[in-house]
């Protein structure tokens, strides 16, 4: 098999994977070293496939042969999909090829389980080794951990990756039991819990060994080494959507306990997609892109907003967030009598909770509000929408119409329903 | 026209941001007002009809001094937003960045009201010239070209900016690909960093670059297959590689055919009837699970029967030391009481079998669920200062606690300590008395009310009991004393003679280490 076809095999076994982020790790650049890559913070997106997820990292399996039999997955053991396999070496040149012609920040390497954890996790960590001590590569590198792999070399993979990833796959146990035979639930989250202390204590030294004396006499002592890297983009996770019958309150509260306990960076959602070749128990048909869709908006009013997990899906939605409106704009539609909120006195918190102010523009909000009152035109200049944040708040000159029903409200600003399209999805 | 005398000002180029800089205080230290000011580069071309292009500029007599010196402090944010703002290809955007300098100095308001017309303009302005900035960083491709005699290969990019970038990307690219000779050609400016230094010359044309080369069918072939078909969103694709990049995109020419197939591939996958398995796996007879039915909304089974069945209590013939590695990993599965379910691990004790001294405090922290240690947190920290102190001997003690997994409640990305209650306590019980029964220690330490229940069998007012050895329903004697986590919490003020009368607590048992044999 020529290295295309392997390419091909090897691109297309990875794409189940949603994460791509390059970014929030160590600065570093190729100044004064022998090979290339840099990494300044902010990651980039250097393509974007017709799907819409960017192109950052060249991901990318080692081999799709597996010994594991993971119904949700397109290379399971039962699986008659194509097979291949990388040599280390080969993952390396294509990772510098496409690193030279400014195509990729770097390597997101993951792998279907060969022979045993170990022999696995030591395969993909050696890529990781030869990029970096052979090639002294800088650029971006992003390991999918084995979960049953020993500590060693979890240990190892943290010292040369950016971030490391476990996927915690499925959001309970049990559907994991029911879906994946060899994989131990309680296995990952111990796995994760080793990489969070990992994290954290590389911090930890990072941040004492930066307070050390900064003179720098002749004779002084010599400064302290550089404490050990450990992954310093932090981990992250994914869990498949759809596949199971977890309703979003379980997912959401899976991931507000992982973030909580293993202060991941991100929790990635993938709607389970229709695979070729796919197995008996599963649902066969789109996969739920609107849900995936919430869920991500619903994962970042946890992280960014306040929202506590419990307060987002609402009780009548038997467990799932709606499909129609935004979970935020959900929530004020279902707590109409906490509205409106007065833009030049309400605090930071309720703020954030009138749908369609993001962040940012609550921020500005806040600083211009010092020193006068907040009319409407300040808001068409935040680029806010309009039509879905005016019923909400009072400014100086604007109070929302008080005879607004929360119903009446809902069906203002319902979408109108349009015949969902493959490409609008 | 009689308008106000205009005073023509020529920057030296479309990016000449120390020119503008130093023209600009002059300009103010003369109180000519923004609408007195006509600004040019030299590719504007010539001055607007109506301005009178030989005006000397406005007489110096303008009685500055009178006024005093005029402030010219303002924010740094300002000069950085002008420092980003003057690349942009808007001819007028001097003119915006010079009446917000002399707003800044004559409006002591303005520089707290972020959502004033003219600032959020030039905030957009800046923002347009950031995303651009961001679009050269990612979607310059070089090619490369073969330079024969021994030089090193040269890697050349062609690439069209919206706005005047060059100068400011080129530093990205050095620190990128420092060991590589590289050149960005664009249609105003070209750079090329010979491994040196950084060069800028004229622009040049898209048929300078190098065409596709054979390794460039890899990238083709990577995007290709890593686009998933089933999740075809070209809206989105667009907003974020605008079409008007796609020309200098190589794998841009394989969109139309991706999303004109991805229909077709999508719709097979969905109706293609599910495939037989490649091969028939054995499953073990332990671990035959039923597998979920095609009905995409049926439950899936119950939790598993896991707890007090799973495990089998250590007969007398198995060592104390595996018969406890048998009760850790049993107590790892315990579903008896809720607080398992969330947490990460159960924390079992630690020590030597038959330690003289078993130390139960109440139930492992954040950390002690991290790591899967007992006292490894904040509260376990305090506990070791104090047997250093004392000069107890680590391989003395059993350290355990009386509840075996971390119960915590999240307060936003926090997981907060929660005590266990009775009944999740009572739950537990079993599991510190096979430990007990293993360890055989001569005494105990109990650390806080939750482990004086367990060991005493009855309530106990640790403030009132505390310092005094009792006699446990089994006929060992427990010391009582403090959690050191309540020392944590008290007040900081009596912290030092909280922590001395907690010492002196502890002390009382050191006898029965000294007997230790």
């Amino acid at each position: 098999m020529d290295i295309q076809q392997k390419l091909a095999v090897l691109a297309d076994a990875a794409k189940y994977d949603a994460s791509c982020s390059s970014s929030g790790t160590s600065k570093r650049n190729s100044v004064g070293g022998k090979g290339i890559g840099s990494t300044e913070g902010s990651g980039i997106c250097h393509s974007y496939a017709p799907d819409g997820r960017c192109i950052s990292l060249l991901k990318i399996l080692l081999t799709n042969f597996c010994t594991y039999d993971c119904l949700y997955c397109v290379n399971r053991v039962t699986s008659n999909v194509q097979r291949a396999r990388f040599s280390v070496n080969e993952v390396v040149t294509l990772t510098l090829d496409f690193y030279r012609r400014n195509c990729i920040e770097g390597l997101f390497l993951s792998s279907g389980i060969i022979q045993s954890p170990d022999y696995t996790m030591e395969q993909v960590v050696e890529v990781a080794r030869v990029l970096r001590e052979d090639h002294d590569f800088r650029g971006y590198i992003h390991l999918k951990t084995i979960p049953d792999a020993s500590p060693e070399l979890l240990q190892r993979a943290g010292r040369y990756a950016d971030r490391l990833s476990i996927n915690i796959e499925l959001p309970t146990l049990q559907g994991l039991a029911l879906l994946a035979p060899e994989k131990d639930g309680t296995a990952i989250r111990r796995s994760m819990a080793r990489l969070a202390v990992h994290i954290d204590d590389a911090k930890g030294a990072a941040r004492d060994s930066s307070v050390t004396s900064i003179v720098s006499m002749p004779n002084a002592t010599p400064r302290r080494a550089k404490p050990p890297r450990f992954a310093p983009a932090g981990q992250s996770t994914q869990m498949i959507v759809g596949a199971d019958a977890a309703d979003d309150v379980a997912i959401l509260s899976t991931s507000a306990n992982l973030y909580g306990a293993y202060s991941l960076r991100r929790v990635y959602y993938s709607a389970f997609s229709p695979i070729p070749d796919a197995s008996f128990s599963l649902p066969l048909k789109s996969p739920p892109m609107v849900r995936e869709h919430r869920l991500y908006q619903a994962d970042w009013l946890m992280r960014f907003y306040g929202f506590s997990h419990e307060e987002i899906v609402p009780k009548a939605q038997g467990g799932m967030l709606a499909l129609d409106v935004d979970p935020k704009l959900a929530w004020a539609l279902a707590h109409v009598e906490r509205f409106p909120v007065d833009l030049n006195v309400a605090p930071r918190a309720m703020l954030l909770r009138v749908p369609g102010l993001g962040v940012k523009a609550v921020d500005r909000l806040l600083i211009a509000r010092r020193v006068r009152q907040l009319r409407s035109d300040d808001l068409s200049r935040l680029h806010v929408p309009l039509k879905k944040v005016m019923p909400f708040v009072v400014t100086a000159d604007h109070r929302p119409d008080p005879t607004l029903t929360s119903h009446r409200l809902a069906a203002q600003l319902r979408p109108a329903h349009v015949q969902g399209s493959l490409f609008d999805a | 026209m009689a308008g106000p005398t205009v005073t023509n000002i020529t920057l030296a180029g479309e990016t000449d941001w120390p020119g503008f800089r130093n023209e600009a205080r002059a300009l103010l230290a003369k109180l000519i007002s923004p609408a007195e000011v006509a600004w040019h580069t030299p590719a504007s071309g010539a001055a607007d009809l109506f301005s009178d292009s030989d005006v000397s500029p406005t007489s110096p007599l303008v009685a500055a001094h009178a006024h005093g010196p005029i402030n010219l402090v303002v924010p740094s944010s300002f000069v950085t937003l002008c420092e980003t703002v003057i690349l942009h290809n808007d001819p007028a955007r001097f003119g915006l960045l010079y009446s917000l300098l002399w707003r800044l100095v004559h409006e002591p308001a303005l520089r707290h009201d972020p959502l004033d017309a003219g600032r959020v303009k030039a905030q957009h302005m800046a923002q347009s010239v950031r995303r651009d900035m961001h679009k050269m960083k990612a979607f310059v491709r070089f090619r490369t070209v073969e330079r024969g005699e021994g030089k090193p290969p040269l890697h050349v990019a062609w690439f069209e900016p919206d706005h005047h970038i060059v100068e400011a990307v080129a530093p990205f690219f050095m620190r990128r690909f420092t060991q590589m000779e590289w050149a960005i050609l664009t249609p105003e400016r070209s750079v090329h960093w010979d491994g040196e230094r950084l060069h800028f010359g004229p622009g040049g044309e898209r048929r300078d670059a190098p065409a596709p080369d054979a390794g460039e069918a890899l990238w083709l072939t990577y995007y290709a297959n890593i686009f998933n078909p089933a999740r075809l969103k070209m809206a989105m694709m667009k907003k974020e590689m605008p079409v008007k990049y796609w020309h200098n995109l190589p794998e841009a020419e394989l969109i139309s055919g991706l999303a004109a197939d991805a229909m077709a591939r999508s719709g097979r996958m969905v109706e293609a009837a599910p495939t037989q398995p490649a091969r028939r796996i054995v499953p073990l007879a332990s671990e035959v699970a039923p597998r979920v039915s095609n009905a995409p909304h049926e439950g899936i089974a119950g939790p598993e029967d896991v707890g007090r069945g799973a495990f089998t209590e250590p007969t007398a013939a198995t060592h104390p030391a595996q018969a406890l590695t048998a009760l850790k990993k049993a107590t790892d599965r315990c579903r008896e009481c809720p607080i398992g379910e969330h947490a990460t691990q159960s924390v079992f004790g630690e020590g030597p079998v038959h330690a003289a001294l078993m130390v139960v405090g109440e139930q492992p922290g954040d950390q002690e669920d991290l790591r899967g240690r007992p006292f490894v947190g904040p509260a376990g920290r305090l506990f070791d200062q104090a047997i250093a102190q004392l000069g107890w001997p680590r391989e003395q003690l059993y350290v355990t606690n009386a509840v075996k997994h971390f119960k915590f409640e999240l307060r936003g990305k926090r997981r907060i300590h929660k005590t266990p209650t009775q009944r999740e306590a009572a739950a537990c019980l079993h599991w510190l008395e096979s430990e007990i029964e293993q360890v055989q220690p001569r005494a105990l330490i109990a650390l806080g009310a939750t482990a004086a229940k367990a060991l005493l069998g009855r309530p106990v007012a640790v403030t009132r009991e505390r310092g005094q050895w009792h006699d446990c329903p089994r006929g060992r004697k427990v010391l009582v004393t403090l959690h050191p986590s309540a020392l944590l919490r008290g007040d900081p003020a009596e912290h030092e003679q909280a922590y001395k009368a907690w010492l002196d607590d502890l002390a009382l048992a050191t006898d029965w280490l000294k007997h230790a044999v």
